[in-house]
């Protein structure tokens, strides 16, 4: 098991944890039917827990010698640059195609249906920098393990991911290469109200 | 003042870690690429540093980013001056009961999209982009946040495109940039 949750974590009782839960609102059937969708925006609004989730992040990452927070657009800019600014480290934005102008390497990946791709740009992320890659929330892991892959291939070291939210892993189903995952929250259910 | 009065000496080395990619994402256009900016830990931070000192302390409430390199500088000022940061999206990304505002594109239309509720009638807010290049987008932004009764402040961005006469286009509203690139 690769997932560490916060709470289990070194943050037992931690009463930001239960603020950023609290904060996030979940939108039922988006973008389809069946999904629950974990929407952090209202994360955003609550300026003392989005300071929280950065200020978690950091305190975790500031130590460990990490010189490159990459961030998946577009959820991903939301937190990466906060936490990069704080711990010294450069951002890197990892985008959708024929966003990032110049040279790219570029890494697919599968999604439920069909594949989609991720690109990185030459020469933001040096051979032996320590890594860390940042998104809202992880699922399958797909985009996280291309994210892996991207920085793997010029040599960086991926030293975790962080999420603001992740489910418990299905057995076998979350796909990160043996990477630590380190997230704050399991996902919101919708309650009555 | 609309820019710095006198440089303030941190501009210089913002002006110089922004890298521009010629033909991008089209012959003729000269792309400002602040990518490299996001690679300069110092560059990065006074680029904050500048916004931040600009606008702590006038009570905004509100920072609004446009998708999606707005989303990269706007949360950093959110968090430092104590506002909410809003994220302006292109269609069908936000979930739930949104407000949406056409805009011109040099050829057709785009739309931008805001959360119903995600701001107050009353709140002072800013707008932050990295470019502003025609104004067109900004201005989409600024009609959105009008609409729900947010009083805009000022619009901020990193790098400013004066020939394309996006200050002219955003009229009567406050444009605050760090740098102007002829």
């Amino acid at each position: 098991m690769v997932e560490m949750f916060a709470a289990e974590n070194g943050l037992k009782g931690d009463p930001r944890l239960q603020a950023i839960s609290n904060a996030i609102r979940v939108v039922p059937h988006f973008p389809k039917q069946g999904i629950m969708f974990q929407d952090i925006t209202t994360l955003l609004l609550d300026h003392k827990a989005f300071k929280h989730t950065v200020d978690i992040f950091v305190d975790r990452y500031k130590d460990m010698d990490i010189s490159v927070v990459a961030g998946v657009e577009a959820r991903g800019f939301m937190f990466g640059p906060s936490i990069a600014l704080a711990i010294g480290a450069k951002f890197v934005p990892l985008r959708k195609p024929k966003k990032l102008p110049g040279e790219v390497i570029a890494e697919a990946y599968e999604l439920e249906y069909g594949r989609d791709c991720l690109e990185m740009h030459v020469g933001a992320v040096e051979a032996g920098e320590r890594a860390i890659v940042i998104d809202d929330l992880v699922a399958t892991g797909g985009t996280l393990s291309a994210a892996i892959r991207l920085l793997e291939r010029v040599g960086a070291q991926v030293v975790e991911c962080g999420c603001v939210i992740g489910l418990r892993e299905v057995k076998g189903q979350l796909r990160l290469n043996g990477k630590p995952l380190y997230i704050l929250v399991e996902p919101r259910e919708i309650d009555g109200c | 003042m609309a820019t710095q009065d006198e440089q303030d000496p941190r501009i210089s080395k913002i002006s110089s870690a922004i890298r521009v990619i010629p033909n991008f994402p089209k012959p003729g256009i000269m792309f400002q690429d602040i990518t490299t900016l996001l690679l300069d830990t110092k560059a990065f931070r006074d680029t904050i540093d500048l916004f931040v000192e600009r606008y702590r302390g006038k009570d905004i409430s509100v920072v609004a980013g446009i998708e999606a390199r707005g989303f990269i500088f706007g949360p950093p000022i959110a968090l430092a001056i104590g506002a909410k940061f809003v994220p302006m999206r292109k269609p069908n990304k936000l979930p739930g009961e949104v407000i949406s505002e056409e805009y011109s594109l040099e050829y057709g239309t785009d739309k931008m999209e805001m959360h119903v509720g995600a701001v107050q009638a009353g709140e002072r807010a800013l707008i932050i982009d990295d470019l502003i290049a025609t104004g067109g987008t900004l201005c989409a932004a600024i009609r959105l946040l009008e609409r729900v009764g947010v009083h805009v402040v000022e619009c901020a961005c990193v790098i400013e495109l004066p020939e394309l006469k996006g200050r002219e286009r955003l009229g009567d509203k406050p444009l605050f940039v760090l740098v102007s690139s002829t």
